[in-house]
């Protein structure tokens, strides 16, 4: 799937394509394989639509979460519903607020925890840069420097449309994923050639021997 | 050679600010009221020894009935020493006294603990002790308490060189299974003792940080004796930001920014007692529409909390659909916040000498509405939820928290009123509009789990009669005093306290006459709460830890600032 299909906002609506379509054709580079595409498109679909996310919140930006489960805004109807306690269930990590010295271990075995294919959506100031804090001795200045993260969400705290939009970037990129994999038939598995290199190696010491 | 120059260069720059040729020159014109009377928040300092703390506190307090300690502030004088200064207040006479006790020993600084005569004192010496490396002689407990138990270094003293020597660990924090006792022998000279935290055989249980019910990120570790509650040990400091460091490196107004992210359900009264404090101690007086103003948008942010509070308890409970009765009036006052602040949570509203920007046209239709439709959807919130029987049997005489102990524990806010101490700052102190407006301060007695959401929902309808009162008489006027483009507080030491949503909210700045402050600590209202969970929670099942958390109500952001 090239263009992902996002219920109610049309493609050219959304701000940063071209970093998309970088992904897209990065991803899709080796070809598609006929028969598994359609079912990843099928896969996604299903994947993108329930994400659940962890219920991981440090500060405000946590509050202004509560605010996009509650009626109004409703995470529901992307969803996104199912907040999950324990990361093992979970899919997206949503990390709102600041991240402090102390955190950043706990935050890191939160991800680990998590059972692949995981997501991390940086929500807010504070889990982008450290925010207003950043020249503070205590906090990390950027969750990206020990999680990989998918998403960022700038505000202080995030109004909850940005919230919503942020997330429906996470769908998008989602659905364009290989979920079985790439089948790139021109290039060589890497695995594969150092096995045989280790194999002809090996053959080369029984020689020896 | 090297050394004595960099002597020489750094009293130079000292000097003309205490000789302070060019200085008077500057304020004079800005501030002729000031010097004249002292200002309103100034606190009067008594300057006791350390060897004779002990004994004056125990003399205030048996003899004077000082039994609230109010605010217990580490501080950094750097040549002149380290030391503490002590807030006290009687909540029988309503006198108050402000203590300083400093020794000048950097290597080994000791000063005698206080923790025999207020319970609270406790765990603000154990701030002191992780900030600026004083130790208490007669403390029980003396650890880290916001920062990690390996930190290199005690991050508020002014040569402390804290990013170079603690970069960020990866690795598992450790936990120590025993603490430092130290005891002041006859002869003068200091035993240090171990003791351990849990008794042999104790069973403990880890909640947090990552929990969904703690509010925050907060530590618990929990001895249990089957499904009984032994013991509580918080381990606080996973939100622990540095702000009251940060702030000695900003401009005044920069400061004001932070506050809004201390208790993020309190925005408006932090900030307010940040700039009330500021607006003090340089003789500024706001004009009555911003106190007003003020009054009324606290009184919103109040409503705020509580209904926060009420909404989060149920979702802690499992009542899924009281929680978004709550989230929809909640969002009724974020649209009036929104419409004049432009903010739905961070608000940055109050500026030094008034607020950010006049009321919206629409403000007082909106709030006009609000009050009917909030006095009808109260009464949903009783039906849902509050008159629930299952409810009544998880809250009803369980976490009994005396007044006593609330006042020894420092227990400002609902959770102290809902043991029957009468601690409004409103009422203690009166502040912007306070003091003209007629309400009741909602104190209850019996200090369990039922009367604390008891007394958040009756002050949402005191708070709503408040802006009642206001809303149809805000004076004319200017929204913003002239002020300074850069604003110099005065030398001194300065106290300001405003009720905040869950407690007072109190703003010790020191200054030094520079355009930044020398110290500005923040009384936080949740600190104590968490610090009373153990006492409040001991002999309850452990399933009550998360309805007793909940319902006194603190906000983790503002425990560990």
């Amino acid at each position: 799937m090239k263009r992902p299909k996002i219920k109610s906002i049309p493609y050219e609506e959304f701000k940063d394509n071209e970093t998309f379509e970088k992904i897209v054709a990065e991803l899709n580079a080796g070809g598609a394989h006929v028969l598994v595409k359609p079912l990843d498109d099928l896969i996604n679909w299903g994947r993108s639509n329930s994400l659940w996310p962890l219920t991981f919140a440090t500060s405000c930006c946590g509050i202004e979460f509560m605010a996009v489960c509650a009626a109004r805004y409703d995470i529901a109807r992307f969803g996104f519903e199912v907040t999950r306690n324990s990361p093992r269930q979970a899919d997206v990590i949503l990390v709102s607020g600041t991240i402090t010295n102390k955190m950043a271990p706990v935050l890191k075995r939160l991800y680990d925890q998590m059972a692949d294919p995981k997501y991390v959506v940086a929500i807010g100031g504070c889990s982008i840069s450290g925010g207003p804090f950043t020249k503070s001795y205590h906090v990390v200045k950027g969750v990206d420097q020990i999680i990989p993260v998918d998403v960022y969400v700038p505000g202080c705290p995030p109004r909850p449309e940005s919230f919503l939009y942020g997330m429906m970037q996470l769908q998008r990129k989602v659905k364009v994923e290989n979920f079985f994999g790439t089948t790139n038939r021109k290039q060589k598995d890497p695995y594969k050639e150092e096995m045989k290199e280790q194999n002809v190696e090996l053959l080369n010491q029984q020689e020896e021997a | 050679m090297d050394n004595e120059k960099l002597t020489t260069e750094s009293v130079k720059p000292a000097a003309p600010t205490a000789a302070a040729t060019p200085r008077p020159v500057a304020p004079k014109p800005a501030a002729p009221a000031a010097p004249a009377v002292p200002a309103e928040n100034l606190c009067e300092l008594q300057v006791v020894a350390p060897e004779a703390l002990h004994a004056e506190m125990k003399r205030l307090h048996d003899e004077e009935q000082m039994d609230f300690l109010e605010c217990l502030t580490g501080m950094d004088w750097e040549a002149d020493g380290l030391g503490v200064i002590y807030h006290l207040e009687s909540t029988v006479t309503g006198k108050r006294v402000c203590l300083k006790t400093v020794t000048t020993d950097r290597e080994n600084p000791l000063l005698p603990s206080v923790t025999d005569l207020w319970d609270v004192a406790n765990i603000y010496e154990r701030e002191v002790f992780d900030f600026y490396g004083i130790k208490f002689t007669g403390h029980p407990d003396m650890r880290r308490v916001f920062m990690r138990e390996d930190w290199v270094g005690y991050p508020f003293r002014k040569d402390d060189e804290t990013e170079k020597n603690n970069p960020l660990r990866m690795d598992n924090e450790p936990l120590a299974d025993d603490t430092e006792v130290l005891t002041l022998q006859a002869d003068g000279t200091v035993k240090s003792n171990r003791r351990e935290i849990f008794e042999d055989g104790d069973y403990v249980v880890n909640i947090g940080p990552q929990h969904p019910s703690t509010h925050g990120v907060l530590h618990f570790r929990v001895a249990l004796e089957g499904e009984r509650i032994k013991k509580i040990d918080p381990v606080l400091g996973y939100i622990h930001r540095g702000i009251e460091k940060m702030n000695e490196s900003l401009t005044y107004p920069q400061t004001l920014a932070l506050t809004d992210r201390l208790d993020y359900l309190g925005a408006m009264q932090s900030r307010h007692a940040l700039c009330m404090c500021i607006e003090k101690a340089m003789g500024v007086e706001v004009s009555d529409r911003v106190k007003v103003i003020r009054t009324i948008m606290d009184e919103l942010q109040r409503i705020d909390s509580h209904i926060l509070f009420f909404s989060c308890l149920c979702q802690d409970l499992g009542a899924t659909t009281a929680f978004l009765y709550g989230f929809r009036d909640r969002e009724k006052i974020l649209d009036i916040f929104e419409e004049t602040c432009g903010g739905r949570l961070i608000l940055n509203y109050n500026t030094i000498g008034g607020v950010m920007a006049d009321l919206h046209p629409n403000f007082q239709k909106r709030v006009k509405e609000f009050i009917p439709y909030m006095r009808r959807n109260i009464k949903e919130y009783y039906d849902i939820f509050v008159g629930n029987v299952i409810f009544h049997n998880r809250a009803k005489g369980v976490g009994v928290l005396t007044k006593e102990q609330a006042i020894s524990f420092g227990c400002t806010g609902g959770t102290g009123r809902a043991s029957g101490w009468h601690n409004d700052v409103r009422k203690r102190m009166p502040y912007a509009a306070y003091d003209k407006v007629q309400f009741n301060e909602v104190v209850r007695t019996e200090g369990d789990s039922y009367a604390r959401l008891l007394v958040r929902l009756d002050e949402i309808m005191e708070s709503l009669s408040i802006i009642e009162q206001l809303i149809d008489n805000i004076p004319e006027g200017s929204f913003q005093e002239k002020m300074k483009p850069i604003i110099k507080v005065p030398a001194g030491t300065y106290y300001t306290a405003v009720e905040g949503s869950r407690g007072e909210f109190g703003v010790l700045l020191e200054s030094k006459g520079d355009k930044s402050p020398y110290r500005l600590h923040y009384r936080s209202t949740g600190l104590p709460l968490v610090a009373v969970m153990d006492t409040v929670c001991s002999g309850n099942m452990l399933a009550d830890l998360i309805t007793i958390g909940g319902t006194v109500d603190y906000i983790v952001p503002d425990v560990d600032r």
